[in-house]
């Protein structure tokens, strides 16, 4: 099987997605993306070039509203899930800028 | 060897829009409520909930593409913009990648002698607000922007110095104000701009190696911010070094640049189409409507004044700078022919009392008629410019008509040469010295000998009048 995908690859998704992965999780994913890439070869057999790309399997258009406010959560429910909070804010570890 | 180098500059600009809610949900935009008190499952990324497009937000995004001169997509999706950061609830943006709203536009700077090409326009949702406290191991997370509409508006790399980034700056903001999609406020961030910068020798085709500036928050800060990064960009190539790419925030307070050190990672978004979101399609409709709608913008306004008044362009560029002010002249204009007194009201008076008590005209109690009245006093002689100025200002402040200010206070000019020989008469002979020094020839004595005159009537004398009264009579 060649391989599409690098497991140095995986493990620049895996560190995008914030997942640490043990050494066993990196090999059986990058094991499984490469299938899964094997698929989409097959489907690309397909000649597709007189097809338009599809953004959206729905064929509607224009869903929109219109500008007005509605009521927001009382700032205890918006906090209710918050590891940590302070002062009405979610409180995160250090960000340096 | 100093070499000779070419500027190199593109300009990212974010504009909150002026909608009343959120992008995709019913939350209030207003600023400065209390942190987090504007946030609902939609615009915090709980899941199960799903996004619904604000319809004024697009309508801002066409209106704008329209005014900087841009290609209206007639079909436009949305994408999601992957990253992790705690300003992003959700851990993506929605945001626009293909198919943006707006693109291939321009914007024409410096008197219409340089034009700065627009890439494209996109809609996209505002992040949350992140606040650090010295020497804290947390930061603080406000939500209430997340999820706001935000619009992207991205140049080719035209600019060439930091003057023009400055210019490109206060054309685009005068005209995001004068279609009203945004406030422009540059301190409270509701316009941020982002320009990189390259330099490369005179000449080269290749770019060179761009530093991104962020934490710009007025029109100065653009100008001296990105000419501090030209002179430590050319000093480092003058030197032999290398620039490194990465991005640099501007230090207001001690006017440098410093390295923001972010992790090393490269921009890696991953977009992929918004499923939560179908398609906006504009048609001819509706892009008739806001093309109907679109303002006079401050160019072609600026062009009327000076050909349909006779404004010099300074004068033009002034009173165009805000839609407000423009508009008021017209309006003073259509009663008062005198345009350039006109003009001179507006960019002196006016304008220092706007300064000085921090109002918008509409708060004010001056209004079109009352300039054209005051002029129109001046001209026929009634009052002298002195009273006139006092006039307008207790006309602004209390809105009281400049006739019955003028009645009330006793400023009625005297323009009577019969009543004004007298007052001459005593003045020559009360300063008979200085009198004989102008008739020696010394014509500086005059002045002394007017200002004794309006001494005398309480500066109601016609200065004019007065003039040739003295003149006739030494
Ligand atoms: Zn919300």
């Amino acid at each position: 099987m060649t391989m599409k995908l690098s497991r140095k690859e995986v493990e620049h998704v895996a560190f995008l997605s914030r997942l640490a992965l043990n050494e066993r999780e990196a090999e059986e994913f990058t094991r499984q993306f490469n299938q899964m890439f094997e698929q989409f070869e097959k489907l690309n057999e397909l000649d597709t070039s007189q097809v338009e790309p599809t953004a959206h399997v729905l064929q509607m258009q224009n869903i929109l509203r219109q500008d007005s406010v509605r009521a927001s959560l009382p700032v205890d429910e918006v906090l209710a899930n918050a590891p940590d909070r302070e002062d009405g804010y979610f409180s995160v570890p250090r960000i340096m800028e | 060897m100093i070499m000779e180098y070419e500027v190199v500059i593109g300009m990212e600009i974010h504009a909150q829009l002026l909608t009343k809610s959120k992008l995709f949900c019913g939350c209030s935009t207003e600023f400065g409520a209390e942190p987090n008190s504007q946030c609902c499952p939609i615009c915090l990324g709980f899941p199960g909930s799903l996004p619904m497009m604000n319809r004024k937000a697009v309508d801002h995004i066409i209106t704008t593409a329209l005014a900087l001169n841009c290609t209206v997509a007639r079909e436009s999706i949305f994408a999601r913009k992957n990253y992790f950061y705690p300003d992003l609830p959700k851990a993506y943006q929605i945001s626009q990648d293909d198919q943006p709203l707006g693109e291939k536009g321009y914007l024409d700077i410096m008197d219409s002698s340089r034009r700065i090409r627009i890439r494209r326009i996109h809609l996209e949702e505002d992040a949350g607000k992140l606040v650090h406290t010295e020497g804290e191991p947390f930061s603080l997370v406000d939500y209430n922007r997340g999820g706001a509409s935000l619009m992207e508006i991205v140049t080719e790399p035209d600019i060439r110095s930091a003057e023009e980034a400055a210019a490109y700056i206060t054309e685009l903001r005068s005209i995001l104000r004068y279609i009203g999609v945004c406030d422009g406020n540059m301190e409270e961030g509701s316009l941020r701009c982002e320009p990189n910068i390259s330099l490369r020798l005179r000449g080269a085709k290749e770019f060179g190696v761009k530093v991104e500036l962020k934490n710009i928050n007025s029109i100065r800060a653009v100008q001296r911010g990105v000419a501090y990064e030209v002179e430590r960009q050319s000093q480092i190539l003058n030197e032999g070094g290398t620039v490194i790419q990465e991005t640099r925030r501007w230090d207001e307070a001690n006017g440098v640049t410093i390295s923001m050190r972010s992790k090393e990672e490269a921009h890696d978004y991953r977009y992929f189409p918004e499923a939560d979101l179908v398609r906006v399609v504009v048609d001819n409709a509706w892009l008739n409507r806001m093309a109907a709608a679109l303002p006079e913008l401050p160019q072609a306004r600026r062009e009327r004044f000076i050909a349909a008044y006779g404004l010099p362009a300074y004068d033009a560029g002034v009173l165009t700078e805000s839609k407000e002010i423009g508009d008021f002249f017209d309006k003073v204009a259509a009663i008062s022919h005198d345009y350039k007194a006109v003009s001179n009201w507006i960019m002196g008076e006016l304008m220092r009392l706007l300064n000085e008590t921090g109002q918008s005209l509409e708060q004010t109690h001056m209004t079109p008629e009352v300039l054209a009245e005051i002029i129109a006093l001046v001209d026929k002689g009634a009052i002298n410019l002195k009273s006139a100025k006092e006039v307008f200002e207790e006309s602004f402040r209390t809105g009281k008509a400049p006739s019955k200010i003028v009645a009330d206070r006793g400023m009625t000019q005297i323009s009577d040469e019969a009543a004004l020989s007298g007052i001459i008469e005593d003045v020559i002979a009360a300063n008979s010295k200085v009198a004989e020094d102008f008739q020696a020839g010394k014509e500086a004595a005059l002045g002394f000998l007017v200002g004794q005159v309006m001494k005398e009537t309480r500066g109601q004398a016609n200065p004019a009048i007065v003039n040739k009264l003295l003149r006739e009579k030494l």
